[in-house]
């Protein structure tokens, strides 16, 4: 079996801070990390490639430093990664993002495609599908649990309700839940290897797209503008006893008509 | 080349479960009264299902001109490939302008897989939605765990496509006087792309309670402690005849299920009161809770975030107040 895994390197959004004094965010200090649910998207690959037998391949889109996460995807055990980066990807929203990804992803041979179901940066929750979609191969998303039977996929996938089990034969794409399974970590002997692994670096030139598919040029979505939320003027703060902050809250809550 | 007086009207994906109509999509339709008011064309609800026919009234009371009704037995249960080709025959019939989807399980899946396929823009789970004065639509949407909003465009192709969360815009009420039109539409199947089969669709009963329809919320953040300070928070919110939520610590701990979750990786709540207990307010927490009519926070740090957005801040200690506001309020309002 061969399988292809999305990966993306994100800012880690839980550390961004925002200047309360201008308003804008604070950006630098802050780690970069492999996107949680691609890194559940990957745990699960390789868990399939412990149980049957599979070649991994990670590929990501981004700048040359994305090579990082290419590296940890190695560490844990990825066979190959294939780092998209050229200047012709730069201002891609996600449909010229789903294009440049499905391009490169055309050109390599795989039974099935793994991707977060979504990255903690955009939270769109959309390449995935949208690569799907380019490839004419069927997606499943909010995937928790992913089996193989010899024959089809078995997928167990949330809803806001419970769950459905769906299954499917062929080629397909799943877009993964960081809940679904814990991602294990770079073994010693992982990380040393990592760095003897090439990561294949691949342009535009070397993927099957429509070059007017690419970067800004092949996104229908344009940013108007970006701008930190404003927050709302703070009403009164009380530093008393338990037994008067209760009193208050009450006597607030009677004025308001909630009680 | 795009011709944009070809294409008119807000479309709205009504979704369904079961042949219920989700209270998501009566929200859009809502929202898409307004837009269509402001451009002066049609609100259209897209319903795909199975024996839904008889609801399409229900849509127009909320407010749709126009309900495209797509009855048919393959539509029983959603299956992405199915509404696919529903949906983008129905667009490519009618020309939308604007199309909005619940940002649902269901929405989220189907709306990327359409936008790819229609070659257009699609803007995830936008919190504001507005016409510009040349007639385009105008998303607003939080990026970087909500730390930032962006206005996101999409001039050159239709339909402008958008996803929104549940909660967020507001129904009008139902008028069950109100005039529409119903167009039974039938679809085209290529069955042959029907890839997925559904072999089980579960619900499981996890004590589920949609957190966005309360009215009052007491929720609870780190502060709380454990188990047991959030049992206490359950007491609270019996006497309050409310509902418990949390922020995402008690969550990660295995205290309360992901589904009570307030906040930009759980839900959007709106509720008339709000009771931040132990929650200090990182900014994926606010983005879920902001909107609430009267927000009440109790933390010890004062310098907390939450006490940025909350009317009434008291910092103090939860597992001391929590104990005492609840035997107080047992007494008044027995």
């Amino acid at each position: 079996m061969k399988i292809v895994v999305c990966i993306k390197q994100v800012p880690d959004t839980t550390e961004i801070k925002i200047n309360p004094v201008t308003g804008t965010l604070i950006r630098d200090g802050v780690p970069s990390i492999m996107n949680p649910d691609d890194k559940g998207g990957l745990e699960m690959a390789l868990r399939l490639k412990d149980a049957y037998g599979a070649e991994v391949t990670v590929i990501t889109m981004g700048p040359p430093q994305a090579d990082l996460v290419l590296r940890e995807a190695l560490a844990m055990g990825a066979d190959k990664a294939i780092l998209l980066t050229d200047r012709k990807f730069a201002g891609a929203d996600t449909l010229a993002t789903s294009n440049a990804l499905a391009g490169a992803i055309r050109t390599l041979k795989w039974d099935l495609i793994v991707a977060g179901r979504q990255a903690i940066d955009g939270d769109t929750a959309q390449v995935g599908p949208q690569i799907a979609e380019h490839l004419d191969i069927p997606q499943i998303s909010y995937v928790a649990d992913l089996q193989w039977d010899g024959q089809r996929f078995l997928v167990k996938k949330e809803t806001e309700e419970g769950y459905q089990r769906l299954a499917v034969a062929g080629p397909c794409l799943m877009t993964v839940l960081a809940s679904g399974c814990k991602a294990r970590y770079m073994s010693v002997r992982g990380i040393v290897d990592a760095y003897n692994k090439p990561v294949e670096i691949w342009g535009a030139d070397h993927i099957e797209v429509d070059e007017e598919k690419l970067g800004l040029k092949g996104s229908p979505t344009r940013v108007a503008k970006a701008f930190t939320k404003g927050l709302k003027q703070a009403g009164e703060v009380f530093e008393v006893d338990a037994e008067e902050a209760v009193g208050i809250i009450i006597s607030k809550l009677k004025e308001k008509f909630i009680i | 080349m795009l011709v944009k007086k070809d294409y008119t009207g807000v479309y709205v994906f009504a979704e369904q479960r079961e042949g219920v109509i989700q209270s998501v999509a009566l929200e859009l339709i809502g929202k898409a009264r307004e837009l269509a008011d402001v451009l002066e064309e049609k609100v259209v609800a897209i319903f795909p299902g199975k024996g839904i026919t008889d609801q399409c009234q229900t849509l127009i009371a909320h407010g749709a001109d126009d309900v495209i009704c797509i009855d048919h037995p393959e539509l029983e249960f959603y299956l992405t490939e199915q509404y696919a080709q529903v949906v983008d025959q129905v667009v490519k019939a009618f020309r939308p302008s604007i199309l909005l989807f619940g940002a649902t399980t269901i929405g989220r899946d189907l709306a990327p897989r359409l936008s790819a396929r229609l070659e257009t823009g699609l803007t995830a789970d936008c919190t504001k939605l507005e016409i510009s004065e040349t007639r385009e639509l105008m998303m607003t949407r939080p990026a970087f765990g909500g730390n930032l909003m962006a206005t996101i465009m999409c001039t050159e192709h239709r339909p402008q496509m958008s996803t929104v969360r549940p909660g967020v815009m507001q129904k009008l009420p139902a008028d069950p006087n109100r005039q529409g039109t119903i167009i039974p539409f039938e679809p085209k199947f290529d069955k042959a792309r029907f890839k997925v089969e559904m072999l089980e669709n579960v619900k499981e009963d996890k004590g589920m309670v949609d957190i966005a329809e309360a009215k009052i919320l007491v929720s609870g953040g780190r502060g709380v402690g454990n188990q047991e300070g959030f049992d206490r928070l359950r007491d609270l919110a019996e006497v309050l005849g409310a509902e418990v939520s949390s922020s995402r610590a008690m969550v990660d701990a295995g205290i309360i299920g992901h589904d009570r979750q307030v906040g930009q990786t759980g839900k959007t709540v709106r509720p008339d009161l709000y009771l931040a207990l132990g929650i200090s307010g990182a900014i994926q927490h606010l983005a879920g809770m902001e909107e609430s009519d009267f927000i009440v926070a109790v933390n010890k740090d004062k310098f907390a975030p939450i006490f940025q957005v909350a009317d009434l801040g008291i910092v103090g200690d939860v597992n001391k107040i929590v104990p005492l506001l609840t035997e107080r309020l047992k007494g008044m309002i027995k």
